[in-house]
């Protein structure tokens, strides 16, 4: 299958947390100005706009329409993507597979949520609505916690874990998360804050969990053609590997690992060129999907950064801080960073995008020696898995 | 003490809904301070109420199993395939031919989680638990876990059964643990 190479050339995400003090346009326009800015292009250049958006929580149905007209993007063609909490890297597929296909030389993936313009009840509601609605909400009530923690039980008890252990993961996420000013939590926790914090779904306490937040991200993207003539910095996508779980959780085989995380693993790296026996040596940074702490040690495992059974060890030896062989979530991930749904896939990715151009700096800034970073994002409860493997270079390199 | 999140939810709806007519009252708009930042947000003056209608004529028999005590799923008739929520078509193999099989009530639990914070519309139920066990036939089924959860451990064997869930007074399957 021969496409053509696609780069992105600007990026960024807002502050995410509490923003009632914009609207849906205003919160995407911080986030879209900069990664224009960074893209150094006329926005009448963008052929197409893909907004990724799950909404129902707040209160334009049409995102697409009212962020094409605020941005200034009209009257390009635009659509609007769901893939749960992997629309924001749904929505970057589709444009660099727009692009790929040569249908367009430079198109956006913005996304955008507004959680906190519904009380917070409602949004437990809405998320847990977010597996299968009749067989497994209706009459069971499950939260998006609760999901997750039917994984951290299972995982617990086969491989011995405990729920401190689990609060390790949170205590590395906010600890980058205050070293980010774009983060929605900004303070530094230990175990035993994490231990006292009150149960959302046994075993999972209010500290496992990703909080409700308002944000924006956006990328732009652009052909390799487009890229040399125009000579911009640009970090290039080596490879998308999407899968689909499936709808009813009961329906799955085994809750110590999500398969559809796995089945995108393995296809991001094919088409990357990563071996999948070692991608730690191949990759410097990744940002993996820590809804709950419980995902992270998953994702740990999906990817093959650990064995089975292992993902906790990795952490607790230091390798995943920016020390270690494979940092992950620098930025403080969706659990301190915080988890502005339709926007979290571009967030990863326009982190990553200047984690590789050296342009984080600071504290969070992590070596980049082979030049390659990942992106882990996971929709729903392992409903929808999207990996995106992003470079300075055209080829992963030997 | 049999204060349910309901309560507090409807509590706090009360509250705001009052300041808000005050506001409106005094300085004529819906416009209230955020209460974590103090911005100030539009109060929507509109509401929109969701309750869903979803067939299940083509999944009628299981429902009807319920009234006799029975948890039925359906077995593809060409590649034997089972389903569970039970489906009238395959879709392994594309058959359409499917027959109705009842479950075996015994299963084992292969997790469970305890929902301490509720959905909206769960809210008016105390602390809940939630498992999956695999049936005999090989499949698994999701539902609600009676008893107290501490007792519960993953492996353990739990008993399916039929019940009138309360206070909506429906009928709906969930597991209890087998001593
Ligand atoms: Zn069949």
């Amino acid at each position: 299958m021969s496409s053509r190479r696609v780069g992105i050339i600007g990026a960024a995400y807002s502050k995410f947390g509490d923003r009632q003090d914009v609207n849906l346009a205003e919160l995407t326009w911080e986030a879209f100005r900069e990664a224009l800015q960074e893209a150094s292009i006329d926005k009448d250049e963008i052929e197409f706009t893909v907004v990724s958006n799950v909404g129902a929580w707040s209160s334009e149905p049409l995102p697409a329409v009212v962020v094409s007209e605020a941005m200034g993007l009209r009257p390009k063609g635009s659509v609007r993507v769901e893939a749960a909490c992997a629309s924001g890297s749904a929505a970057v597929k589709l444009a660099h597979d727009i692009i790929a296909a040569g249908q367009a030389e430079v198109a956006t993936a913005i996304g955008v949520e507004k959680m906190k313009e519904s009380p917070t009840p409602l949004v437990v509601e809405f998320i847990g609505r977010a597996g299968n609605y009749m067989w497994e909400f209706e009459n069971f009530g499950l939260t998006f916690p609760g999901y997750y923690a039917l994984y951290a039980t299972a995982y617990m008890a086969k491989y011995g874990v405990k729920e401190e252990d689990l609060c390790e993961v949170a205590v590395k996420n906010h600890y980058y998360a205050a070293r980010n000013e774009r983060a929605q939590f900004r303070n530094e926790i230990n175990v035993e804050r994490c231990m006292r914090s009150p149960y959302i779904a046994w075993p999972l306490k209010l500290y496992d969990c990703s909080p409700i937040t308002d944000g924006a991200a956006a990328v732009i993207l652009a052909s390799e053609d487009y890229i040399r003539k125009h000579g911009r910095e640009a970090t290039w996508i080596l490879g998308i590997g999407s899968a689909t779980g499936t709808s009813n959780m009961s329906k799955r085989q085994d809750f110590t690992s999500l398969d559809a995380s796995v089945v995108a693993t393995r296809s991001a790296y094919s088409k990357a060129g990563i071996d999948p026996g070692n991608p730690v040596k191949s990759i410097d940074v990744a940002e993996v999907h820590d809804c709950f702490t419980i995902a992270e040690i998953l994702a740990y495992e999906d990817l093959g950064f650990a064995k089975r059974g292992e993902g906790l060890k990795l952490l607790k030896e230091g390798e995943t801080y920016k020390e270690g062989s494979i940092p992950v979530n620098l930025s403080g991930g969706l659990k301190a960073k915080g988890h502005p749904i339709g926007a979290t896939g571009q967030s990863m990715i326009a982190e990553l995008h200047h984690q590789l151009l050296g342009k984080v700096g600071g504290e969070r800034q992590a070596d980049i020696r082979r030049g390659v970073a990942l992106a882990h994002n996971v929709g729903g409860t392992g409903h929808y898995a999207y990996v995106t493997v992003l470079s300075l270079h055209k080829e992963v390199e030997a | 003490m049999n204060k349910t999140q309901r309560d507090e939810i409807e509590a706090a709806l009360k509250q705001a809904e009052a300041f808000v007519k005050e506001v409106k009252g005094s300085v004529g708009l819906p416009i209230v301070p955020d209460a974590k930042t103090g911005a100030a947000t539009w109060y929507d003056q509109r509401e929109l109420r969701l309750k869903y209608t979803v067939s299940v004529e083509k999944t009628r028999r299981f429902f009807e199993g319920l009234a006799d005590g029975r948890i039925m799923a359906t077995r593809c008739r060409r590649c034997g395939e089972l389903y569970f929520p039970p489906q009238d078509f395959c879709s392994r193999c594309g058959s359409e031919d499917v027959e109705w099989i009842e479950l075996s009530d015994v299963g084992q639990l292969l997790t469970f989680t305890v929902i301490n914070v509720k959905p909206m519309s769960f809210s008016h139920y105390q602390d809940y638990t939630v498992g999956i066990a695999r049936m005999p036939e090989g499949i698994n089924v999701l539902a609600w876990v009676d008893g107290d959860p501490k007792k519960l451990r993953v492996g353990m064997k739990v008993k399916l059964k039929v019940v009138r869930r309360q206070p909506e007074n429906y009928l709906i399957y969930e597991f209890e643990p087998v001593e």
